[in-house]
């Protein structure tokens, strides 16, 4: 599948930006973030300006931007539509909890638990966009859905830390939180590319064909001579030895680093656990950047076994 | 609008495509692109038709593949286009309603002034009908020419899609494959027709006709290709003789 920028953007950084917002919002009514108005404004503003920089890029997609609006109408049936809605109503308990910290001074429990809900829920329907595409077998992985909200908490969970360590308050938690999900995460995607490397779609060129029953079925003749929109858009190849490379680099970045910084922020205090921190978030911003350009790129569609390739 | 008809349409229309009388002159493909670029609704346009990558939507295609081993090894004309699936996920993952199923007849179409061009029934279609038109930023696919098929202002006998009007060798065949006495429904039962795909679960209307078995084996034919060796006799006996030596 063709891995489209406005795409792995959108979903990265939508995915750091309700992830961060879940943890806020599950964290504030407890107390154990900082009450300062200045921290609400900040780490909220941080979460949403993501949240807002991931959908704005989204609509880049769109060959009909100004017809989005749209896109909220069949919450029914569609999971992109679900998405839609679901991100944007987050927004709403989001504000009513800025503004309580914000312009109040006091933590609104009920907008910071609908918050981190409706967070949830964001990432969970983007996951079922793909999860629910059935010509599309690395999609249709169990772990699909898992792994979104996996690193949405992971890289939500290092941008607390680093905030949290900006206010000078107490990480420990934070850190083993970031530290636990983003080693899941990455535990997880390595089996994950281990089981897709292994796969093949149940669909085949003798079943597209249906002429199976005469023998092996191989294309002669393609039905066109330059690549079509079908080709561009689901028929993307990454050579296997850059598919390798990128996948060092994912899990180099956005699991070995940080998991490493952040071992090194619990068991120890001192100048370096800020620095450490930065490092850890953009490691997980980068890595969870490629991971993301991976599922896309690495992905095959049912449609190429017209075109006398394997899905 | 994107749910899926309640109940399964009683009337399904779709098209029976014979695999075995199929010559591939994509005739088919032309005529398709041909009435639908200039019939309802918008043009079904081309980026650089005359420039060094020509590119564009087409809502019929047809691929050629070769079947089999050695000797009876056969080439197939494959013309593939929308199959108006009953369990069209194309029709369901479209966030804005532009995608829709018709209860009256399980005609699936693209309304093109809700399409955003997102692109999502496209990934959705295990078949690769959907094609982006590059200038129009819509979803294009095929309509099975509901302006041609229900048009009151041509004659009667040309009320079917483009696709089965064109074909040279009758091996497209319209009509409605939910009544089973229908001409298309019994043609399929006669022929053992069959599902692309139907692992993928998308219960696709459109039929395909699989090829007849040869008349005659292809190893036969072979053989009798091949030239005998006949021992000459007489004037070319004596010349053959001669020739040998030289």
């Amino acid at each position: 599948m063709h891995p489209a920028p406005s795409i792995v953007l959108f979903t990265t950084l939508s995915g750091v930006g309700y992830g961060l917002l879940f943890l806020l919002g599950l964290a504030a009514p407890f107390g154990q973030l900082p009450g300062d108005p200045a921290f609400g404004t900040v780490a909220l503003g941080l979460a949403l300006g993501l949240c807002a920089a991931g959908l704005l890029s989204s609509l880049a997609h769109l060959r009909h931007p100004e017809r989005a609006w749209r896109a909220i109408s069949q919450w029914r049936s569609s999971w992109l539509s679900r998405e839609g809605l679901a991100a944007l109503l987050t927004f709403l308990p989001a504000a009513v909890l800025g503004w309580g910290w914000i312009f109040e001074g006091r933590i609104i429990v009920a907008a910071a638990i609908v918050s981190a809900l409706g967070a949830a829920a964001t990432v969970y329907c983007t996951a079922r966009i793909y999860a629910t595409l059935q010509p599309i077998r690395q999609w249709r992985h169990p772990a699909v859905t898992t792994l979104y909200l996996l690193y949405a908490l992971a890289s939500g969970a290092v941008l607390l830390v680093l905030l949290l360590l900006l206010w000078d308050w107490r990480a420990q938690e934070a850190a083993f939180l970031a530290a636990f999900a983003t080693a899941a995460a990455w535990l997880i995607k390595l089996r994950y590319w281990r089981d897709i490397d292994g796969g093949r779609s149940i669909a085949t060129p003798e079943s597209a064909t249906g002429l199976g029953h005469l023998g092996s079925v191989r294309l002669l003749e393609p039905p066109h001579t330059e690549e079509n929109y079908l080709l561009k858009e689901m028929g993307f190849r990454v050579a296997r030895r850059h598919a390798e490379r990128l996948r060092r680099l994912a899990a180099g970045s956005g699991f070995l680093l940080p998991v490493a910084s952040l071992i090194v922020i619990i068991a120890s205090a001192g100048w370096w656990e800020l620095p450490l921190a930065a490092l850890a978030a953009i490691g997980v911003l980068l890595g969870t950047l490629v991971e993301r350009w991976l599922f896309f790129a690495e992905a095959t569609h049912t449609v190429i076994l017209y075109y006398g390739r394997q899905a | 609008m994107t749910a899926l008809p309640a109940t399964p349409t009683s009337k399904k229309l779709g098209l029976v495509i014979d695999l075995d009388t199929c010559v591939g002159c994509q005739a088919c493909v032309v005529n398709c692109k041909e009435w639908n670029t200039q019939g309802y609704p918008a043009p079904l346009s081309d980026s650089e038709p005359y420039g060094a990558a020509p590119s564009g939507a087409w809502l019929n295609r047809v691929h050629g593949f070769e079947v089999g081993e050695g000797p009876t090894a056969q080439i197939v004309h494959f013309p593939k286009s929308c199959l108006h699936c009953e369990n069209a996920a194309c029709v369901t993952v479209c966030p804005t309603g532009a995608s829709y199923k018709r209860q009256a007849d399980g005609i699936v179409l693209v309304d093109e002034d809700k399409c955003i061009g997102c692109g999502l029934c496209a990934w959705a279609c295990p078949y690769g009908a959907r094609e982006m038109d590059p200038g129009v930023g819509v979803m294009k696919k095929c309509t099975l020419c509901i302006d041609r098929i229900y048009n009151e202002n041509i004659p009667e006998a040309e009320r079917e899609p483009a696709c089965v009007r064109t074909c040279p060798t009758r091996a497209r065949h319209f009509g409605d494959l939910g009544d089973s006495d229908s001409a298309v429904s019994k043609l399929v039962a006669e022929r053992g027709g069959f599902d692309l795909m139907a692992e993928m679960g998308y219960r696709p209307t459109n039929k395909y006709l699989p090829p007849r078995p040869r008349r005659c084996g292809a190893a036969d034919s072979a053989k009798r290709l091949t030239p005998e060796p006949v021992a000459a006799t007489g004037l070319l006996g004596w010349l053959d003789r001669l020739l040998d030596r030289v």
